[in-house]
């Protein structure tokens, strides 16, 4: 055999790893949702059509589009002038309050919708506004989850905003308003499309958040497909909504990469420096706009805290402490100290998984070529489906016994579902810090004798550990977090901490709201700890590299 | 026949249509020799040199070593050396690790290898400065441990591509001289690839002109 036939060969069985793992936990599941989906016995296109067709699906369609419509709205109206106060105005402490404003971003969508269940509920501090299981509430959670991106995106592009355009224009006569509306708008334009494309596609596909706030009375197609499945047993419907889902993602993950493509197009490359200090005249821009995103993102977070400590005689840390009790058996088989012990292994075996995955992909895509592009395209797959479709396509799929090997109810299938969900982030950071290294060096390296498996070792594995030691934190991150395919396959005798959080969300008594919020806090204090570990990690890749 | 010979070697880089960088080039090496390989930026003698390493697969041609053809040895196993233009250290290692990079492929002994090292360093000049961090070092003494690090393994063959090219011109003139003393001293077969004519003259004893993938 020729070298290159040798090379491709073990290209090739390199990538059965990955190729086999996805194949097996992502799109045989996918699969089979479209076939349940499609077929009953035979070809049964009259039977999706009558799905489709509901009055119950029209409803949970024009719910999706209007949350997503809402929530984007929500987000680009507080976050462009967010973006021009910690952006394109320079003051002292904007920092802290930037890097403040990401971290909801960071939280899993539990903790989000326990900190507005717990503001908005009826004995919480906003309690008078009978907000509680409304549109406003989910349209408000959707906003500080997602306020963020646009806040980055727009920022970024306001700060680079060159302000020669702007003097221009008034020396040719056009007043502030003017320049704003012809020149800074139209200059901002694709960044803030971008950011909106993106936004719309994580409301469209929120779950968590809808599910919790909207209870049974706001339902969206994600929440829907749960409903069909867990109280209506009616697998065929949850199928024929997947695939409407998958459709609907499709299309909004095709208008966000063409509101990016012009984006690039438009930002040309060119750094440029557009800050300018802050003046006393914009503090009646920057202090209504700081200070309801103050309010938005600090008073959820608040009330979390507040009422996880909140007892029926005032102030204490029993809630905690009932953490690590026998709640009743109608409400959880377990502790919820248990379920944070399943919770960290789960996200262990997860990221372990995902990152030894990832791994063998980022090292097969180092050298581009027409098939490490493939492999790129399929590894990317879960980024375009929603995770409450991988959740059920895997319980569709896996159980019943697969080769022989029973896999009903295995406890293993949750973090394969988080591996899953964590891949395409572990790739791309894997990735370009591979393509960063210098081809020649692993030449130097082959020409002193190391062969293929030792210059990996050697050299790639070296400059590498850092970033996978950013990626095993990104994983465990997510994965801790993941709500919407755990859902489906974790067994009811082992929750996760979310799913544990989720099932006392919507139990009564303060005993169990209480503990709800306590383990919420909890689950929020371990993922901002990974998260500012693994961002301090990636602070010292970027001074490595 | 000893020594490296290369007979009619193609070399073909794939695109629409693909481009010949190397049409057929044939040439000799005897064991202790230096031979320069001089053409202008492009005419593929850069090519020329990782096929015959064996970082670059030709199309056709055959490379033997002492009359046994080596065309299908992967690299890491042919026992030939190179010598990048900047160097290529490893950034994470410190200078007599880098030299002791092959040692340890080769599975050496760790005294032997430490001798090994300091000798090497003695020779190209930078004795003492095993511990230091290859960041921290000038142009001219990276390329140094970047030629300590390919003869430590002992080539067959020690390939240089344009070594000195990155340095400024008065570093050059002295350091081509010395190189070809270190060479000279090593006893090693070396085929150096390099655009100065005069370059050429100081370090090789036969100079090959190359131009547009062919050898004159």
């Amino acid at each position: 055999m020729s070298l290159a036939a040798r090379r491709s060969l073990s290209w090739w069985l390199l990538a059965a790893v990955p190729l086999a793992f996805l194949g097996l936990f992502f799109l045989w599941p996918l699969g089979s949702v479209l076939v349940h989906g499609l077929f009953d016995g035979g070809f049964d296109a009259a039977g999706t059509w009558a799905v489709l067709a509901s009055s119950r699906t029209a409803d949970a369609v024009v719910t999706t589009l209007g949350l997503a419509l809402a929530g984007t709205a929500g987000s680009v109206a507080l976050g462009v002038p967010c973006a021009y106060v910690l952006y394109r105005l320079r003051w002292r402490g904007q920092l802290t309050v930037r890097s403040l404003v990401a971290v909801p971003f960071v939280l899993p969508t539990v903790v989000v919708a326990a900190a507005f269940s717990a503001l908005l509920g009826r004995s919480g501090p906003l309690g008078f506004l009978d907000l509680d299981q409304s549109v406003v509430a989910i349209v408000a959670a959707l906003v500080f989850y997602n306020v963020s991106v646009v806040v980055r995106v727009v920022g970024g592009a306001w700060a680079g905003l060159d302000p020669s355009l702007g003097a221009a224009a008034a020396t040719l006569g056009a007043d502030r308003r003017r320049v704003f509306a012809h020149v800074t708008v139209p200059a901002l334009m694709p960044a803030i499309a971008s950011a909106a494309s993106v936004v719309f596609l994580f409301c469209a596909t929120a779950f968590g958040v809808v599910l919790v706030l909207g209870g049974t009375r706001v339902r969206t197609l994600e929440t829907e497909i749960y409903l069909q499945v867990n109280q209506f047993l009616d697998l065929r419907s949850a199928a024929v909504l997947s695939i409407l889902q998958m459709a609907f993602v499709a299309l909004a993950l095709w208008l966000s990469a063409a509101a990016r493509r012009r984006r690039e197009r438009v930002a040309g490359g060119r750094a440029l420096d557009g800050t300018r200090p802050f003046r006393g005249a914009d503090a009646w821009v920057a202090l209504p706009t700081l200070l309801t995103l103050g309010l938005l993102l600090a008073l959820p977070l608040y009330s979390l805290v507040e009422r996880s400590l909140r007892t029926i005689d005032g102030y204490g840390i029993d809630h905690y402490v009932a953490l690590f009790s026998e709640p009743g058996r109608t409400v959880l088989p377990v502790t919820v100290a248990q379920a944070a012990v399943n919770s960290l292994v789960t996200a262990a075996i997860a990221a372990a998984v995902a990152c030894v995955v990832g791994q063998l992909v980022a090292t097969l895509l180092t050298r581009r070529s027409r098939r490490s592009g493939a492999l790129d395209a399929v590894v990317m797959l879960p980024l375009g489906v929603s995770a409450v479709v991988v959740g059920l396509g895997m319980l569709l799929t896996l159980n019943r016994p697969v080769l022989g090997i029973d896999l009903r109810g295995s406890w293993w299938l949750v973090p394969m579902a988080q591996a899953v969900v964590a891949l395409p982030l572990v790739v791309r950071t894997l990735v370009p810090a591979a393509r960063a290294i210098d081809p020649r060096l692993r030449a130097a390296a082959a020409t002193l004798g190391a062969s293929p498996w030792r210059v990996w070792l050697w050299v790639d594995w070296v400059l590498l550990r850092r970033a996978f030691g950013l990626a095993v934190g990104f994983a465990f991150a997510i994965a801790l977090g993941e709500f919407g395919a755990t859902t489906f396959v974790a067994r009811p005798d082992r929750p996760t901490l979310p799913t544990a959080i989720y099932r006392l969300l919507g139990r009564p008594g303060i005993a169990n709201i209480g503990m709800a919020f306590a383990a919420a806090v909890v689950l929020a204090v371990m993922t901002a700890a990974i998260m500012m570990v693994s961002e301090r990690m990636r602070t010292q890749v970027g001074a490595d590299l | 026949m000893s020594g490296l010979t290369v007979e009619d070697l193609r070399v073909e880089y794939p695109g629409t249509p693909p481009v010949l960088a190397v049409d057929g080039a044939s040439l000799t090496v005897a064991p202790g020799e230096t031979v320069a390989l001089l053409g202008p930026s492009g005419c593929g003698k850069s090519s020329l040199l990782g096929a015959i390493v064996g970082i670059v697969e030709p199309a056709a041609g055959r490379v033997r070593w002492d009359g046994e053809d080596v065309t299908e040895v992967p690299v890491h196993r042919r026992g030939f050396g190179l010598v990048f233009q900047d160097g290529q250290l490893f950034p994470h290692r410190s200078v007599a690790r880098n030299v002791a990079f092959g040692l340890e492929m080769a599975g050496v002994a760790r005294e032997e290898r430490r001798a090994r090292v300091e000798e090497l360093l003695e020779m190209v000049g930078l004795a003492g400065y095993g511990q230091r961090a290859v960041t921290a070092l000038s142009g001219g003494q990276r390329q140094r441990v970047a030629l300590a690090r390919s003869l430590a393994p002992r080539p067959k063959l020690l390939a240089l591509d344009e070594p000195l090219s990155s340095l400024d011109a008065d570093l050059r003139a002295r350091l081509a001289v010395e190189v070809r003393d270190i060479l000279h001293a090593a006893g090693t077969a070396a085929l150096v690839v390099t655009h100065d004519p005069a370059e050429a003259e100081a370090m090789a004893s036969r100079v090959l002109r190359m131009s547009a993938g062919r050898i004159q």
